[in-house]
C-alpha cells in the first residue's frame, strides 16, 4: 500500500480518535474526498516544477504518534528564547506537552486548536475563520485539514498589544522511526492588535520527520503582526508549510522566513489583501549545504488599491543543494496605486549547486509600480582580495562577504534576542566567529 | 484633455487594417482537412524526393499523437485542424524566369503593400523571396547573390536544388516532434525561405523574405531555414500581412538557424498579421516555433516587432552550443484591443563563456493581454556564463493585462545572472510636458513609446526600423494612458 492510499485508509481509524460533533468535521471528509481527487502533486504541476515530493512519499510514515513523550527541558532549553519571557504552545511528536508551554487566557487567548474545536465557547470564531482562506483546491492544505486535530489557536482580541512573543515549537523526538505530522494553526489578530510571533520546527535525532503545515492568519483593520519561522532542522527532517495570510484595512504584516537547515523545505506562503492601504512584507535568508533543497513559493494577491509589498529572499547554496524561488505578485484591475517590489538575489559557491528562480508579475492595473530583479552569481572576487590582502584569512572573508550579502533581511528582526539568536546561527552555519559579540 | 482622449479612442477603433485587402488571384487550393493521404499529396505536388516525404509523414504520425499547448497565457477557440485547407497556392503556369511574368494582380497586391518589387531591385538593394499562401512567388536577386556563392531561395527549390544541405540541416535545431505546431509544420509546410551563406562570405545585402496569407479557409505554413557557415554573416527580414477576416486563420510557422563557427546571424521580424477587429472577430492565430544553434565563437541575434496576430504562441530561442558564442533577444510586443500575446525567449547555456542579452518591451493596450514568458537555462558544464535580462511593460488604461513570467535555471556556480522587470504606465507629467511644448497627446504617446523601444528599434535594419516606427505609432493611436 503506498502511503497516498495509506493517508486515505487511515481515516477511519482517525475519525475514532477525535470528536465527531465538532464544527469541521464535514469539511475534514470534503478535504478528503479532494485530496484523493487531486493526489499529492507532481513535477507536472507547474507549481511543483522544480521540487519533486516523491522522495518523500515513497517511505511510509506513522500517522499517529504514540500517546506522550516527555522530554527534558534542559535538552531542549537552548532552542527556546530562554533569555526572555514568552508565551509558548509546544507539541512533541504533534502531541501538546503542557509541561513545556506557557499558554494563557488572560486577555488574548494563546492556546490549543484542539480546544478551539471542541469548546463552544469558541465555535463563532471557529466558524468565522477556519478553512476560509486556505486554498480549498490544493491538495496538500485539504489533507492537512482533512487530518486537523492539534496546532496552536492565536487570538489577540481588539486594541490589545501582546507583551510577550509567542513561540510555537514542534519537537519530533524520534521515537517513531518515521512520522507524518500535520499541525494546524488559526492566528487571528484583531482591530488595531499587535503580536510577534516565532514558530520553529526541531527534531531531536536524526529520523524521518515530515511535517504538512498549515496556518491560516488574518489581520483585521490597523492589526499589526511579525512572524518569524526559524527552519534549522536535521538533514532527516523535510517541511511543507502553508501559510495563508488575510489583511484588511491599514494591517501590516511582515513574514521572515529563515531557512537553514533541514532535508526539503516548501513554503508556500500567500498574502490576500482584503482592504486598502495594507502593507506586506516577505523577507527570507537561505543558507543551504549538501543535498538540501528549499522552495520558496509567494503570491501576493493585490485585490485593493493603494497596498504596498515587499519581497526580499537571499540564497546561499553550497554542495549539492538546490535553491527554488518562485514569487508571484498579481495585481486586479481593482488595485490601483499599487506599490509591489520583488528581489531575490542568489550566491552559488559550489559548482553542484543549483537555482531555480521564477519571479512572476502578473498585473491588470496601469497606474501601478511593480518591479522584480532577480540575480545569480558568485562572490566578488576583488572584494575578496581586499579582505585577503588586509590580512583576513580566506574562509573568514568568505563568511564576512556572505554575512553581508543576506545582513539587510535581518535589519528588519524586532525582537533584539532573535536577532541575535540568528546572527549566531548564519555564523555556526558559516563556520566562523564573525565577532558580533554573541 | 478627457474630451481629446475620447476622440482619440474612437479613431482608434475605427482605424482600419491598412492591409485588410484581399486579391482576387486565381489559386490553387486542397480541400479541408488533414490525413497522411494530404501529407502525401503535398508532398507530391511539390515533387519531393522520398526521404522527404517520409520525413513529412514521420512527423504527421508524431502530431497526431501530440495534444496541443494550453500552458501560454492566452485564451482562444482552439482551431479545428480537420477545417482547414493546408495547401493553396496562386496557380501558376510554371517557375517565373523574372519578375515580368509575375501574375499582374499579384504585382499589384505587393504595390499595396508597398513592396514595389522593382523599385526594390532597383533601390534598396535588399533582396526579398515573397510567400503568398502557402508558396513562394517571387525571389529577386538571385542571380546577384549567387555569384557570391549565397544561395537564397524558396525552400521547395531547395529541396531539389540542395538536397544534401536541407538533408543535413532541416529538423537539427528543431526536431520534428519537438512540439505541437512544429509538427505540424514538419507535416505540411508547403514553403518557406531557404539561405545559405558559404564559408567567410559576407553577404552584401540584406535578405528578405515578405509572408502573405490571402486565400480564406487556408493556414499558412512555412518553414525557413538559415544556415551561415564558418565565419559568415547575413542579415535576414521577415515582414507578414493578411487580409481582414471574421474566421481564424493559423499560422504555423518554424524557422531554424544554424550558425556554425565564427558566423554571425542576425533575424528581424516585423509581425503585422491582421490582428482582428476591435471587438475581438477574426485574426490571425500565430504559434511559431524559432530556434537557433551557436556554434563556437558565433552569434545569433533575433529583433521582433510584434504588432498583429490576434493570437501569438512564439518564442525565439538560441541553443549556445559551441564556447564563446553569444545570443541576443530584442523585442517589442504591441498588443491592443482584443489581442493576446505570449511571447520570449529560451537561451540555453551549454557551451563555456557564453553570453546573452534579452531586452523585451511589452506595450498593452485596449482589452489586450500581454505576457513575457522567458527561460534562461545554464548547465553545469557552462563556465562563466552571463545572461542579462530585462522585461519592462507599458500599461495604457485598465482593462488590459501585462503579464511576467521569467524561468531562470543555474546549475553553475560560475554563471553570472540578472534579471529585471518593471511595469508602468505612461506618466500624466510626461504628456503634460510634451502638451505644454504643443505637442498634442498623441504625439506625445508616439514620442514617449518610441522612447520606451527605442533599445530594440536601433537594433532593426534601417528600412525596418522606420516601418516599425510607423506600426508602433498606428497601432498606438489614441491609447491614452
Amino acid at each position: 500500500m503506498d502511503f497516498q492510499e495509506k493517508l486515505l485508509a487511515s481515516h477511519i481509524a482517525f475519525e475514532e480518535e477525535i470528536d465527531l460533533t465538532d464544527p469541521i468535521h464535514q469539511l475534514r471528509i470534503d478535504s478528503l474526498e479532494t485530496f484523493e481527487a487531486k493526489g499529492f502533486p507532481t513535477r507536472k504541476d507547474e507549481d511543483w516544477k522544480y521540487t519533486s515530493l516523491n522522495t518523500l512519499i515513497r517511505k511510509d510514515y506513522a500517522l499517529f504518534p504514540k500517546a506522550e513523550t516527555s522530554i527534558d527541558l534542559q535538552k531542549v532549553k537552548k532552542y527556546f528564547l530562554y533569555e526572555i519571557d514568552t508565551y509558548k504552545v509546544v507539541f512533541i511528536d504533534g502531541v501538546y506537552s503542557p509541561f513545556l508551554s506557557n499558554t494563557t487566557h488572560d486577555g488574548l487567548d494563546v492556546c490549543l486548536m484542539s480546544a478551539a474545536l471542541t469548546k463552544s465557547k469558541y465555535r463563532d470564531l471557529i466558524n468565522t475563520y477556519f478553512n476560509k482562506i486556505a486554498n480549498q483546491g490544493d491538495s496538500l492544505t485539504c489533507l492537512n485539514t482533512s487530518y486537523t486535530r492539534e496546532g496552536a489557536y492565536v487570538y489577540i482580541p481588539k486594541e490589545t498589544v501582546a507583551e510577550k512573543p509567542i513561540e510555537i515549537i514542534h519537537f519530533s523526538t524520534g521515537e517513531e522511526k518515521s512520522l507524518w505530522l500535520q499541525p494546524r494553526n488559526l492566528i487571528v489578530v484583531d482591530q488595531n492588535a499587535q503580536v510577534q510571533i516565532i514558530e520553529r520546527h526541531q527534531s531531536l535525532k536524526e529520523h524521518d520527520v515530515v511535517t504538512n503545515s498549515v496556518t491560516e492568519i488574518y489581520a483585521h483593520q490597523d492589526a499589526l503582526l511579525d512572524y518569524y519561522k526559524i527552519q534549522n532542522d536535521l538533514t532527516s527532517a523535510s517541511l511543507i508549510d502553508n501559510t495563508y495570510i488575510s489583511q484588511d484595512k491599514n494591517s501590516n504584516v511582515k513574514v521572515h522566513t529563515f531557512s537553514l537547515g533541514g532535508k526539503l523545505i516548501r513554503n508556500n506562503l500567500n498574502f490576500y489583501h482584503k482592504g486598502e492601504h495594507c502593507d506586506s512584507t516577505l523577507k527570507g535568508i537561505t543558507i543551504l549545504e549538501e543535498k538540501q533543497h528549499v522552495d520558496h513559493f509567494t503570491l501576493v494577491d493585490h485585490s485593493q488599491p493603494n497596498c504596498e509589498s515587499h519581497q526580499d529572499y537571499k540564497g546561499v547554496f553550497t554542495g549539492k543543494s538546490k535553491g527554488v524561488f518562485n514569487g508571484k505578485i498579481f495585481v486586479d484591475r481593482l488595485a490601483q496605486k499599487t506599490n509591489a517590489f520583488q528581489q531575490n538575489n542568489n550566491i552559488l559557491l559550489d559548482d553542484k549547486a543549483t537555482v531555480n528562480t521564477k519571479p512572476q508579475l502578473e498585473i491588470f492595473a496601469d497606474d501601478v509600480k511593480c518591479s522584480h530583479g532577480c540575480t545569480v552569481g558568485q562572490l566578488d572576487n576583488d572584494a575578496l582580495f581586499y579582505l585577503r590582502s588586509r590580512g583576513i584569512p580566506e574562509k573568514e572573508a568568505k563568511a564576512l562577504m556572505t554575512y553581508a550579502f543576506a545582513n539587510n533581511v535581518l535589519e528588519s528582526v524586532e525582537i533584539p534576542i532573535l536577532k541575535k539568536r540568528i546572527n549566531l546561527l548564519i555564523a555556526n552555519k558559516l563556520g566562523v566567529n564573525l565577532g558580533l559579540g554573541l | 484633455m478627457a474630451y481629446t482622449e475620447e476622440e482619440l479612442k474612437k479613431e482608434l477603433e475605427t482605424k482600419e487594417y491598412e492591409y485588410g485587402f484581399y486579391t482576387d488571384i486565381d489559386s490553387e487550393t486542397f480541400p479541408i482537412g488533414l490525413s497522411e493521404e494530404i501529407v502525401e499529396r503535398i508532398s507530391a505536388k511539390k515533387n519531393e524526393p522520398k526521404w522527404m516525404t517520409q520525413w513529412r509523414l514521420e512527423a504527421f504520425r508524431a502530431w497526431k499523437k501530440m495534444d496541443e499547448p494550453d500552458w501560454a497565457n492566452v485564451h482562444y477557440k482552439k482551431p479545428d485542424f480537420q477545417a482547414i485547407s493546408y495547401y493553396s497556392a496562386p496557380l501558376k503556369k510554371d517557375k517565373y524566369e523574372s519578375i515580368d511574368e509575375v501574375d499582374p494582380e499579384l504585382l499589384a497586391t505587393f504595390e499595396k503593400l508597398g513592396i514595389s518589387l522593382d523599385e526594390q531591385k532597383k533601390l534598396a538593394g535588399v533582396a526579398v523571396d515573397i510567400v503568398v499562401d502557402s508558396v513562394s512567388v517571387a525571389t529577386t536577386f538571385k542571380k546577384t547573390l549567387g555569384e557570391k556563392g549565397i544561395i537564397f531561395c524558396s525552400i521547395s527549390e531547395a529541396i531539389q536544388d540542395h538536397p544534401e544541405l536541407v538533408k543535413k540541416y532541416i529538423g537539427s535545431v528543431i526536431p520534428v516532434k519537438d512540439n505541437f505546431y512544429a509538427a505540424l509544420n514538419s507535416a505540411v509546410f508547403s514553403d518557406g525561405s531557404f539561405c545559405y551563406i558559404p564559408k567567410g562570405v559576407r553577404c552584401p545585402m540584406e535578405l528578405s523574405t515578405y509572408f502573405r496569407i490571402n486565400q480564406a479557409g487556408t493556414g499558412q505554413f512555412e518553414r525557413t531555414l538559415v544556415i551561415a557557415d564558418e565565419s559568415s554573416y547575413v542579415s535576414y527580414l521577415e515582414g507578414c500581412t493578411a487580409p481582414s477576416r471574421d474566421e481564424n486563420q493559423l499560422h504555423a510557422a518554424v524557422v531554424e538557424l544554424v550558425a556554425l563557427d565564427h558566423s554571425e546571424i542576425k533575424y528581424s521580424t516585423v509581425q503585422n498579421w491582421y490582428p482582428g477587429g476591435k471587438d475581438g472577430v477574426g485574426g490571425v492565430y500565430n504559434f511559431v516555433t524559432k530556434r537557433g544553434i551557436c556554434h563556437t565563437h558565433s552569434k545569433i541575434s533575433w529583433t521582433q516587432v510584434e504588432t498583429g496576430s490576434a493570437v501569438t504562441w512564439k518564442y525565439p530561442s538560441c541553443i549556445l552550443k559551441g564556447d564563446h558564442s553569444i545570443g541576443e533577444f530584442y523585442s517589442i510586443a504591441l498588443t491592443n484591443n482584443y489581442q493576446q500575446a505570449d511571447t520570449g525567449t529560451k537561451m540555453i547555456h551549454l557551451g563555456k563563456n557564453t553570453k546573452s542579452t534579452i531586452i523585451s518591451k511589452g506595450i498593452s493596450a485596449g482589452k489586450s493581454q500581454n505576457s513575457y514568458r522567458g527561460l534562461v537555462q545554464v548547465h553545469p558544464r557552462a563556465i562563466n556564463a552571463r545572461n542579462f535580462s530585462q522585461c519592462d511593460s507599458l500599461l495604457m488604461g485598465n482593462d488590459c493585462g501585462a503579464h511576467t513570467f521569467p524561468y531562470i535555471e543555474v546549475r553553475n556556480n560560475s554563471a553570472q545572472i540578472e534579471h529585471e522587470a518593471t511595469t508602468s504606465k505612461i506618466g500624466e507629467d510626461q504628456v503634460f510636458y510634451c502638451n505644454q511644448r504643443g505637442i498634442d497627446p498623441e504625439k506625445a504617446i508616439a514620442l514617449i513609446v518610441n522612447g520606451f523601444s527605442k533599445e530594440v528599434l536601433n537594433k532593426l535594419p534601417m528600412e525596418f526600423a522606420v516601418e516599425a516606427q510607423k506600426l508602433l505609432e498606428i497601432s498606438l493611436e489614441g491609447s491614452v494612458g
